[in-house]
């Protein structure tokens, strides 16, 4: 018999529909985390066709810090309408309200921490057992180890020495009261694995990741968006400079390239020839060398 | 260390990524297949070495990647760059200067791309190794020519043995401090091949390396003109991927039931999985096991899209005629293939994995494919020693990196093959009732000869 092919796109993608499956058949109340960036539009992609023709049989939560891009919001609004899914918005905003968690202050101030705080209780407030992610392993070394079913304790932390080993596609997603799952059905893939998929698939993106002209300063050799949310230095100047975001969180740490790419093809292009990893333009991480390994055991995405 | 990448970086051929192939850019991805290997090592055989070479020449290490990595090796104290520091994640294992767990690494030619699990080689270590080898097409060891095969080498590759990689390549590194010897190659490879003959090893390829150098690791060797073979990376394009797969019997481990009405189906129910064998087709009939009833295939769904036919390990939805009254769990095959076999009295070669011991009467949690159940142990038949292969008998217990041949008895039964036939019918784990942690990994044996070796 002619040994039939499948692509590596076709194998990442049954890979990780097949882990989605698995979320639906063994937690009872699965979320989906949507924050609006390409990973985890690739991931509402995929659920669809997990499901089909069925609706996607678990909601969407989006972690809101109110330092959003208004174009991924309006993103967001509308494929939750086309998929017909529910959305459940965490605000970290309602958190510093409440006095759940405090304002970082000073110039490099950023709510993605504070994110943990309303992550976990959103996760409790409507009691999720398992909760979807778009990480990969090839973003950042502390990712490189994680599992496809990450157990978190009753605290939600994450804890690298006791981890389940993985083996064959057989996944072990048993917990105790009030422990919980994350799962990332895309571990296995890149950054360029995520564009070619979004290529093939003729996936919709928000208009952030294509070229346009914005006004953005510069600060530690990372480019940002000139936007209230970030205070400036009195010596930061504004400038226009066309520009893409290469991944989308919160704006305080979602550093912009200097692109001219206005197709997936000239994205993909640009990718190719990159030097620099796409975290390497996010703040968050280059706080301390092990900064994504302490936010994940408190519980981060 | 720095140095000699930025040297051979000018040097070596730049392997051009997919979209930098000019006409092909946008479609050469499209044809690009995935392999997955597993590299087991310890620090001083240049695994580490070799994973940076292939990562970097295939241009998937970056700079700030390069730039954090050479941070940290001024902290520690290292003049060189020193490349392990980019395949030890995480901080325990930084500041232990030891590899724990599996890492996963990944790189890509406009052929392939490529998933690296990354597992210490230490005897202490055998639950990983045997975690990163359990979803790999291809195993590479590495011997150090100057020391040739020693006891890792034995214990690795009987680890490819139990866990039936179907791709062995056994790269013979540091050829440079032996002076490029065909003789010392050719020593190691005889030894070796009589090794491989008792683990009953599938495919075996070597290949003399110098992963410092990049001899044979991308680019053909200039000092080994005695070697006609390929290279790694050549050869690692070339392996056929999921060769056998599709060969053997069909089987379709249910993993979810889809129900849906809508427009386009007023009445939909349909059964999700993935392929696990084989190939179905539309108008197959299927027998569902455990009920024995009939049914037929009357679409094949991915996603909105409909297929004629699908293979392992697609991920499809599989519309039925006939028996309906299907359920996770069951496993649906052709009628008139060969048929899985069907028994709650099974046994396996168990890898325990935790720190409490298992023991015969002790009861477990198993889940098989998309399946579950309970089982007690109710026989420890032999434990491997795996650096001589020798079986001790008369076992009271299995420790953790222990590899052993039980027996137990599930409260249902199962339906599998053999692990030899099919690696994802034939595995199981095993789940502490109370801890509810994965504390064995089972490969399910039904003709003991396969694992007997006669030393």
């Amino acid at each position: 018999m002619e040994p039939k092919k499948l692509t590596h796109l076709k194998e990442l993608e049954s890979e990780s529909i097949f882990i989605l499956r698995e979320v639906a058949a063994q937690f009872g109340r699965p979320a989906l985390l949507f924050s609006g960036g390409k990973d985890s539009i690739v991931m509402a992609h995929l659920a669809y066709k997990a499901f089909y023709p069925a609706a996607i049989p678990f909601p969407f939560v989006h972690i809101d810090t109110g330092h959003n891009f208004e174009e991924t919001l309006v993103y967001r609004d509308e494929l939750v309408k086309r998929l017909g899914a529910t959305l459940i918005v965490g605000s970290v905003e309602e958190s510093i309200r409440q006095g759940r968690v405090y304002e970082e202050k000073g110039f490099n101030a950023s709510r993605n921490n504070l994110q943990t705080v309303t992550l976990l209780d959103t996760l409790e407030k409507y009691r999720f057992d398992a909760a979807l992610g778009g990480a990969r392993r090839d973003e950042e070394k502390a990712r490189a180890k994680e599992r496809f079913f990450s157990h978190r304790d009753e605290f939600g932390q994450w804890n690298p020495k006791n981890q389940r080993p993985e083996l064959w596609n057989i996944f072990n997603g048993k917990k105790k009261e009030g422990e919980h799952f994350r799962v990332f059905p895309i571990s296995n893939w890149t950054e360029m694995d995520v564009w070619q998929y979004i290529l093939q698939e003729n996936i919709e993106l928000p208009s952030l990741y294509y070229t346009h002209k914005r006004e953005v300063f510069e600060r530690d050799g990372c480019i940002y968006a000139a936007l209230p949310a970030i205070p400036r230095r009195p010596t930061e100047q504004v400038v226009v400079k066309r520009v893409r975001c290469r991944t989308i969180g919160d704006i305080t740490c979602t550093g912009l390239t200097l692109s001219t790419a206005n197709t997936l093809e000239e994205i993909i292009s640009e990718i190719a020839g990159s030097r620099i990893t796409e975290r390497g333009g996010r703040s968050d991480d280059k706080r301390s060398e092990a900064a994504m390994e302490d936010r994940k055991k408190e519980g981060y995405f | 260390m720095l140095q000699q990448i930025n040297k051979s970086g000018i040097q070596t051929f730049h392997t051009p990524s997919p979209a930098e192939e000019g006409g092909q850019s946008l479609t050469g991805f499209l044809d690009m297949e995935l392999l997955r290997f597993s590299t087991a090592g310890s620090v001083d055989d240049g695994k580490s070495t070799l994973i940076g070479r292939l990562l970097y020449d295939s241009k998937s290490i970056f700079e700030d990647q390069l730039l954090a990595v050479q941070e940290a090796s001024n902290r520690l104290g290292n003049e060189e760059i020193n490349l392990a520091l980019l395949t030890d994640g995480l901080r325990a294992e930084r500041e232990q200067g030891i590899t724990i767990d599996v890492a996963y690494r990944y790189f890509a030619t406009p052929k392939r791309k490529f998933i690296i699990a990354d597992t210490p080689g230490h005897i202490e270590y055998t639950r990983n190794m045997v975690t990163g080898a359990s979803t790999a097409d291809v195993a590479i060891i590495l011997i150090d020519a100057r020391n040739g095969i020693v006891e890792q080498t034995k214990r690795h590759s009987y680890i490819a043995s139990l866990l039936q990689i179907p791709n062995v390549i056994l790269a013979i590194n540091k050829m440079d401090l032996v002076d490029f010897s065909e003789e010392v190659y050719n020593a190691i490879q005889q030894e070796f091949e009589g090794i491989a003959a008792i683990l009953k090893l599938k495919k075996i390829h070597f290949i003399p390396i110098s992963a410092k150098n990049g001899d044979n690791v991308v680019d053909a060797s200039l000092h080994t003109p005695w070697y006609k073979g390929k290279t790694i990376l050549n050869l690692l394009e070339s392996i056929p991927v999921h060769q056998i797969d599709n060969e053997i019997p069909p089987r379709f481990p249910v993993q979810y039931v889809i129900e849906s009405q809508n427009d386009r189906y007023p009445v939909y129910k349909g059964f999700a999985g993935r392929i696990s064998g084989g190939v179905f087709s539309v108008g197959d009939i299927l027998l569902a096991i455990p009920s024995n009833r009939l049914s037929t295939i009357t679409a094949i769904n991915e996603g909105p899209a409909e297929l004629s036919e699908a293979f392992t390990p697609q991920s499809v939805t599989l519309s039925l005629d006939g028996n309906t009254d299907i359920k996770r769990g069951d496993m649906l095959v052709r009628l008139n293939k060969k048929y899985p076999k069907y028994s709650s009295t099974i046994s396996l070669q168990v890898c325990w994995l935790n720190i409490k011991p298992l023991t015969v009467g002790a009861k477990y949690i198993i889940k098989h494919t998309t399946d579950e159940t309970k089982a007690s142990i109710t026989d420890i038949r032999y434990k491997v020693n795996i650096n001589t292969l020798e079986n001790i008998t008369d076992v009271k217990s299995v420790l953790m990196n222990d590899i052993a041949l039980i027996t137990l008895k599930t409260l249902k039964p199962l339906k599998y093959d053999d692990y030899c036939e099919n690696r994802l019918t034939g595995s199981l784990i095993l789940i502490d009732e109370n801890t509810f942690e994965t504390v064995g990994a089972g490969m399910i044996v039904t003709d003991e000869e396969i694992f007997s070796f006669n030393i």
